[in-house]
């Protein structure tokens, strides 16, 4: 998995709440057997119209935003489904971090499992972010995952609270199966146990 | 002993490692599997060299985006795409050995309906599959979580998650319900009270009378829609209904394994003084039929109301509601009743079950149809043998329904079956996002009884009014 250290870069600000994962990759794109290359089709139904054109108002599809790195959106972002295809949608694109208020359980937890990090900040703070999005490719802002902090362009600094063993893997790109693999004697234990216990299984 | 939350049992039952930080390796009972969200994950398998650690505890069946209608064993009869995900499908069961429901068998459907008709679901189980609504085996007592593709390879690999315990929440539905009203009317009521966020880190029990008085199916149609209350899974206490439902399935224990089974399951319910953290309580009387008006599932209101103004909400809930109605195509301050419909779609895991079938058919019979196309999809290859061999079958052809074979079909519409830009469609399914039933096609969510009244009278119905 890709590693996740400091990340510069512009901000593009989707101000809707419920942005769920039918938006951010509808459901024809699932049809891949592959985890690559759905990127141009982040946010599909937004961002193209019926004939297949870039809707030139849609945010990602602004000059300046071309580049986004990272995204400011509003609450309970990834609801819905579990299709993991919504961040690798995310991280084809070349996003590698979303600031929101809230995050749906199991979209936060995919991102993790992609090299993404999501950002839960206040409402508060997330307005001020959206702001500093707002302007386009000359506000960058920068993320530490090491301090925990989110920088704006104006060099305001925000706080945020990360899960200390997802940070720990996300910053050293480590694989979890990997890692759960170490402790597959813990793993053999419990199914002795549990066949004891719970024959039926 | 401290006193415990059903949760807090099954849970502990499950810990096969536990880290200093509160990190757990969830040991995982049925891993559920079907073709959308599963070749990158046996893809990684191969690529690392790795096995299936328990195929006996693994089951796959297509579901996501087979074609509903005759003839689909033949792959020339599918898409593409979607032949190419089936057949990834029957290879990985095959090489990896797992237990496998082709499109061929009988026994094929949906695999939240496959799982518990089989008896693969059963209390105290610690159940996951690549699909959020896995929160719907939940209604056994067992503790069913939706993950991603790089989770089901997780646990394909080591038969366990990477979990962190939630909290506990308890949402209680007191009293009877009022006649016209069923378990569709309760969840979705109960998203409408707490939002789609309402549930975010927590795991809900469903308790109360309204809920211990529910069937089984009824149970999972209610656990069904706990994720898109946000929760991490839904729960229900096993009882002597579930008992019974599971007694005698091919995979349910038999004679002294199920002694000693039962024995467990029946010590499976919250202790009387159990802490929650947070508690929702719900009369069952004060619960209407219901329907949804915009493009979350948290926008609900009785079927007597009439279509909210952006203004009535606050903070970013109004933009948003703003944005709905316009996609809806609704004008604030019409009768919901008023709303004309096109497309009625009976079906999906949420309600896709015999009794769900029965409620329909009880106010279809004898009626026609006053829309343009109406279409039921049992939840799966036996639903639909018993709606036959029951007369429902019957019952929705003459009235003017498709009846077709089992899968998840225009509940997220990845197969042939989609709405068109603007249609209005009354369906029995989970979600109403944005293009989730075909791009432009606007969604409302209903019980199965209120989706039949609407496809009998062409607009959104009390279903009371027809009783
Ligand atoms: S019926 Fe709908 S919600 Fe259920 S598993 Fe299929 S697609 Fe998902």
């Amino acid at each position: 998995m890709d590693k996740f250290d400091t990340l510069t870069g512009i901000a593009a600000p989707m101000p809707l709440i419920n942005i769920d994962t039918d938006m951010i990759i509808p459901k024809q794109f699932l049809k891949t057997i592959k985890r690559s290359g759905l990127g141009v089709n982040l946010f599909d139904e937004m961002r193209y119209d019926d004939d297949g054109n870039e809707i030139p108002e849609f945010v990602l599809n602004q000059p300046q935003y071309r580049e986004t790195e990272i995204l400011v959106a509003g609450d309970n972002f990834g609801c819905g489904s579990s299709r993991e295809h919504a961040p690798w949608a995310i991280k084809d694109f070349g996003i590698r971090c979303v600031i929101a208020p809230s995050y749906a359980d199991i979209f936060y937890n995919n991102c993790f499992k992609n090299g993404i990090l999501p950002i839960a900040l206040p409402q508060e703070q997330v307005d001020i972010l959206m702001k500093d999005a707002e302007k386009g490719a000359n506000a960058r802002m920068t993320i530490d995952l090491e301090s925990q902090t989110v920088t704006t362009s104006d060099g305001e600094v925000f706080s945020f609270e990360v899960d200390p063993f997802k940070k720990h893997c996300l910053m050293n790109g480590l694989d979890d199966i990997g890692l759960t693999m170490e402790k597959v004697s813990a793993i053999d234990n419990f199914e002795d146990q549990a066949s004891q216990a719970r024959p039926w299984v | 002993m401290s006193p415990k939350t059903l949760y807090d049992k099954i849970w502990d039952a499950h810990v096969a490692h536990e880290a200093e930080d509160g990190t757990c390796l969830l040991y995982i009972d049925r891993h559920l599997v079907h073709e959308v969200t599963s070749p990158q994950a046996f893809e990684g398998l191969r690529m690392a060299g790795r096995q299936v650690r328990r195929p006996d505890q693994t089951i796959a069946v297509p579901d996501h985006n087979v074609p509903t209608t005759a003839g689909r064993d033949d792959p020339k009869n599918m898409t593409e795409d979607s032949a190419i995900q089936v057949a990834a499908l029957d290879k990985n069961a095959k090489d990896f050995g797992i237990h496998y429901y082709p499109v061929s068998d009988v026994r094929q459907g949906i695999v939240h309906i496959v799982g518990p008709e089989q008896g693969w679901t059963l209390p105290g189980m610690t159940v996951v599959c690549g699909d959020s609504h896995t929160a719907t085996h939940g209604a056994f007592g067992a503790l069913a979580h939706g993950i991603g593709t790089s989770e089901v390879e997780h646990v394909l690999a080591t038969q366990t998650l990477i979990q962190k315990k939630s909290k506990n929440m308890k949402v209680e539905i007191t009293g009877k319900l009022r006649p016209g009203v069923t378990a569709k009317d309760i969840t979705l009521s109960v998203i409408g009270a707490t939002g789609t966020a309402g549930g975010t880190g927590y795991v809900i029990e469903y308790c109360g009378e309204a809920i211990r008085d529910l069937s089984m199916e009824g149970r999972m149609t209610v656990c069904n829609m706990a994720i898109e209350g946000g929760a991490r899974a839904g729960l229900i206490a096993p009882d002597e209904k579930t008992f019974e439902y599971c007694n005698g399935r091919p995979h349910a224990p038999k004679g002294a394994q199920w002694e000693a089974a039962l024995n467990w399951w029946k010590t499976l319910y919250s202790d009387d003084d159990a802490h929650w953290d947070k508690v929702i309580t719900l009369k069952g009387e004060d619960i209407a039929p219901v329907v949804t008006w915009g493009t979350s599932p948290e926008d609900v209101l009785p079927i007597t109301a009439n279509v909210p103004a952006p203004e009535d909400f606050q903070g970013g809930k109004v933009g948003a509601a703003k944005r709905s109605l316009e996609y809806m195509g609704l004008t604030s301050g019409t009768p919901l009743k008023e709303v004309e419909i096109d497309t009625v779609f009976i079906g999906s895991c949420t309600n896709g079950r015999i009794e769900d079938l029965r409620a329909a058919a009880a106010i279809l019979k004898g009626k026609k149809v006053a829309v343009k196309r109406a279409m039921v999809v049992p939840g799966s290859g036996l639903v639909r043998a018993q709606a036959e061999e029951e007369g429902l079958a019957d019952i929705f052809k003459e009235a003017g329904f498709e009846w077709r074979l089992a899968g998840c079909s225009m509940c997220l519409a990845m197969n042939p079956d989609q709405l068109q830009p603007g249609e209005r469609c009354a369906a029995t399914s989970n979600r109403n996002f944005e293009g989730r039933q075909g791009r432009g096609g606007r969604t409302h969510l209903m019980s199965p009884q209120m989706a039949a009244a609407a496809a009998v009278t062409g607009r959104l119905t009390d279903v009371r009014e027809l009783m």
